[in-house]
């Protein structure tokens, strides 16, 4: 049951940095009610960024994050001024998911483009050697990773629930337009809060491009996870992102043990018999909403 | 007097705040009866309990004797009961006469699901309430480019289509101009001396007061006088209800 | 976003004779070049262009019969396109058929589509919108993880390849191009006859006011799942006819998710909801596709988002809907009257003072 115990292990590690990335996604839903489908190719992006800090300027990535992590949120920002900001009416939210949809195959083709189809990966000294405690060999990579996450989460903790930015985040959630009226910059919240769930990619890429060999192409994989983690622990909800990705990650990690080609198909089948069973997720805010 | 539509102490709560308490209405056949009473008094929700748009949390509804308490609204719709919404609900990507055969639909379909929708006698029917309320020059105009004066005449024309006996009208005359309302309240007057039911919610109190029969008044949930206008408008048990309870949710 | 197909027919009256004759002439006309096509430009790089473009116009106009008219995003149709694909493949290959007895396959996986749509739609048609799209890629991923490891089935990897097709190397294109153009019409058809009627009217309904709609006796679920099932089948059956006219299937193709990007766009562009919307969008962007595909390029890729940007945020609802309220509205404005056409608001009345939107956003 050694690897029974290890598969867990794992699980709770890795769980921790999916569930940063989910937690960027479903932070991005709770305040705009927007599904950014470009999350995955995000990750990607942040990849490729510091697969090409560290090749070219030989950086370290975790010293590169000091530069990914900027540059991924001001490309948020960017991605909600120019394209977020301008969808209106009912259907925003299915409509946001076609205008993410399409900035997502875009920059999957300036990847090509730029990095070519070949996988890639990133090298560190600590990507490959690991930790021997307790009879596990843990990753240096994936301790790192969830301490990455672990601060990650904390900080949005505490800015969301501590800080009067936080306070106005919150209001906007629970009513935009009561949110306007009493003066708050819903715009301007809206930005900061996708430059922020964007932002995360950095972390979240940095761990994934070491520990996976990567090319554009696995953006696809990656946003499938993060939508079920997300929708499973309930749009909205971090927390709900947190114990979801946790859930889904060791649940791969078991199942791969057994039968290592279906692992990944852990994440839909859980993901439709959640969805069957309680149609807004696990912990979903929208209950009451029509449509 | 048998009423014909009835609620027997109603009640319904959303979380912490009581909506209905114990609401007791009835609504005798042939006659306009009004609810009206201060915002947040409960008036919306009254109605989305009698229509099956909200479930009591206690209390009955009767429908000329026989409970509905709880039926789900198409259900409430096909026995004959027709209710219009504050904020107009109209299909606004689909046309103004195919909003009407949308509302019919129940009652004029054929056998081959593919057949044009509405027949002539549909279209008929429809065009006939589309001229009655005023609209019929843009019956095949989008529903959504219409003005909210327009949507206001729209609604009515939909809860006739299917014939209903009684008619539950929503602020019928909210947010629209003079003339428009006298225009609504001579359609309304038109169809009830042809038999048909109303109950009105309603915050002008002219109109309401000049229309209905009997008027109903509930405050935070609960109703607090009844009857015909004159009574009502010397009540100082209703005066206390708007003028003393300053609330301002909606209902 | 709400797709609107101006009517600017009469109600009641009898339509006008002239414009529905010169209508059906000018349908008449577009089919007769359509069967002519290939018979006169014989240079199979080119009829090649026109079965592609023909598939995808069934793709798109069937897509559009559900997600266009129920307003249900559907980002999983390639589940139908591939399954498709692969049961003609299988079955090919197991009952040992070739050349034209393939064909004969095709309804059957028009039949494999339906099937599939029935638990497919049945689960994800309970959930909101927003999360329907969600469950339609969480669908289709599973579907191409399937592809990639049911080996004795499809092939995994490598896929399925077609059997050798004896049919003569200049008139190739041309039995897949008919059948293709056959597809499509049938389809466009469908979507036309379903507008107009009840069922049409209903989705449509649904897709403005789905609480609504129900309140008013609309028996929702029966309804877009019907749609569903309906807009499985054409995808299946192209993505049947697809394979052997490539000769060859395998997950990144069958179960590839530009294909479901290229489906909406055509439909978006087109405009949604209208029939022929997704037709003009598919003509339109199908060519250009293949065309940049050829150049070896990703450049494409970033085309294709580029523009899929661009008409959602410029033109949401698609090229023929704007254009014809542009077209009614310069008409409206010659004649100086208030036609009965959507563009004009109402003239002058009871209510003239309080015009008031009241849409909420």
């Amino acid at each position: 049951m050694a690897s029974f115990a290890k598969a867990i292990v794992d699980g709770i590690l890795g769980g921790a940095v999916y569930a940063l990335m989910a937690a960027g996604l479903t932070l991005i839903f709770g305040v705009l009610d927007i599904i950014n489908i470009a999350q995955g190719i995000l990750v990607i992006l942040a990849a490729y960024l510091s697969y090409a800090l560290s090749v070219h300027l030989h950086l370290d990535p975790l010293l590169g994050l000091l530069i990914t992590i900027p540059v991924m949120f001001l490309l948020g920002v960017f991605i909600e001024w120019a394209f977020i900001r301008r969808l209106r009416g009912r259907e925003r939210t299915a409509m946001s998911l076609l205008v993410s949809y399409a900035v997502a195959v875009i920059i999957e083709g300036v990847l090509y483009q730029s990095f070519g189809s070949t996988p890639v990966t990133l090298q560190s000294w600590y990507a490959t050697s690991t930790l021997h405690v307790f009879g596990f060999f843990l990753p240096y990579i994936y301790l790192i990773g969830f301490g990455l996450a672990v601060v990650a989460l904390a900080a949005i903790y505490v800015m969301l629930y501590r800080t009067t930015f936080g306070r106005t985040v919150r209001a906007t959630v629970q009513d935009k337009v009561a949110a306007r009226l009493i003066g708050i910059n819903v715009d301007r919240i809206a930005a900061l809060t996708f430059g922020i769930g964007v932002a995360v990619t950095a972390a979240g890429g940095m761990v994934f491009g070491m520990t996976n060999a990567f090319n554009p192409d696995s953006g696809y994989d990656l946003i499938s996870r993060l939508l079920s983690i997300v929708i499973l622990g309930g749009l909205g909800s971090i927390g709900g992102a947190l114990a979801a990705a946790m859930f889904m990650v060791t649940a791969e990690e078991v199942v791969n043990i057994w039968q290592p080609t279906w692992a990944t198909a852990v994440y839909y089948v859980v993901l439709v018999i959640v969805l069957v069973v309680k149609p807004a997720g696990l912990f979903g805010k929208q209950a009451a909403r029509a449509q | 007097m048998n009423a014909l539509l009835r609620t027997e102490e109603v009640s319904k709560a959303f979380g912490g705040v009581q909506a209905l308490s114990d609401a007791s209405l009835e609504v005798a056949p042939g006659r306009i009866t009004g609810l009206i009473g201060p915002n947040g008094s409960g008036k919306t929700t009254l109605f989305n309990v009698i229509t099956g748009y909200e479930r009591a949390d206690s209390g009955h509804v009767y429908l000329d004797g026989k409970a509905i308490t709880n039926f789900r609204p198409a259900r409430v719709f096909g026995l004959g009961i027709g209710r219009t919404f504050q904020l107009t609900r109209i299909f606004p990507s689909l046309t103004v006469i195919e909003n009407m055969l949308i509302a019919g639909h129940l009652k004029h379909r054929s056998r081959n699901p593919l057949a044009v929708s509405g027949g002539a006698a549909a279209r008929h029917h429809a065009m006939g309430l589309l001229e009655f309320t005023g609209i019929a020059g843009h019956a095949g105009a989008l529903a959504g480019t219409l003005s909210y004066g327009q949507r206001k005449l729209l609604e009515l024309a939909y809860v006739l289509v299917a014939d209903p006996d009684v008619v539950l009208l929503d602020e019928p005359a909210g947010g629209v101009n003079p003339s428009l309302i006298n225009h609504i309240g001579d359609r309304i007057r038109e169809l009830n001396a042809a038999g048909k039911t109303f109950l009105i919610v309603e915050h002008n109190m002219d109109f309401v007061m000049g229309l209905c029969h009997d008027i109903t008044v509930l405050d935070s949930g609960t109703v607090v006088a009844t009857g015909p206008p004159e009574q009502i408008r010397a009540n100082p048990r209703v005066l206390d209800a708007y003028l003393g309870s300053e609330t301002d949710d909606n209902d | 976003m709400i797709a609107s197909k101006v009517t600017a027919t009469q109600v009641t009256a009898p339509r006008l004779r002239p414009a529905q004759l010169s209508r059906a002439g000018a349908i008449v006309a577009v089919l007769a070049a359509l069967v002519a096509f290939p018979l006169v430009i014989t240079n199979p790089a080119i009829t090649n262009y026109g079965v592609l473009t023909l598939i995808f116009v069934a793709a798109a106009a069937s897509w559009n019969i559900f997600s266009g008219y129920s307003g249900y995003i559907s980002l999983g149709h390639a589940v139908f396109f591939g399954s498709g694909a692969y049961f003609t493949g299988i079955a090919t290959k197991d009952w040992n058929l070739s050349g034209s007895a393939v064909f004969a396959l095709l309804p059957l996986a028009g039949l494999v589509g339906a099937v599939l749509a029935v638990p497919f739609g049945l689960v994800a048609l309970r959930v909101r919108r927003h999360t329907f799209v969600v469950i339609t890629i969480a669908v289709f991923f599973v579907f191409q993880l399937m592809a990639y490891n049911l080996q004795s089935l499809t092939g995994g990897t490598s896929g399925l390849l077609g059997p050798t097709i004896n049919f003569s190397p200049a008139t190739f294109n041309n039995p897949f191009y008919y059948i293709a153009l056959i597809i499509a019409v049938i389809v466009v058809a469908l979507s036309f006859l379903i507008r107009r009627s009840r069922f049409g009217l209903q989705l449509r309904a649904i897709r403005d006011d789905e609480d609504r709609a129900a309140g008013l006796g609309v028996k929702v679920m029966p309804v877009k799942l019907s749609a569903f099932v309906i807009s499985a089948v054409p995808t299946a059956m192209v993505g049947g006819l697809l394979w052997y006219y490539l000769g060859l299937i395998d997950p990144s193709s069958g179960f590839d998710p530009l294909f479901d990007v290229a489906v909406v766009l055509m439909a978006f562009l087109g405009g949604l909801g209208t029939v022929t919307g997704p037709v003009l969008g598919a003509l339109l962007i199908e060519p250009a596709r293949l065309y940049f595909q050829q150049q070896t390029t990703y450049i494409y890729l970033i085309l294709y988002g580029a523009l899929f940007l661009v008409v959602i945020l410029v033109l949401p609802r698609g090229i023929i809907p704007t254009a014809a309220e542009r077209i009614s509205g310069w008409r409206a404005r010659r004649k100086g009257s208030t036609g009965q056409v959507a563009a004009s608001p109402a003239p002058a009345g009871p209510d003239a003072v309080t015009d008031r939107a009241s849409e909420p956003a």
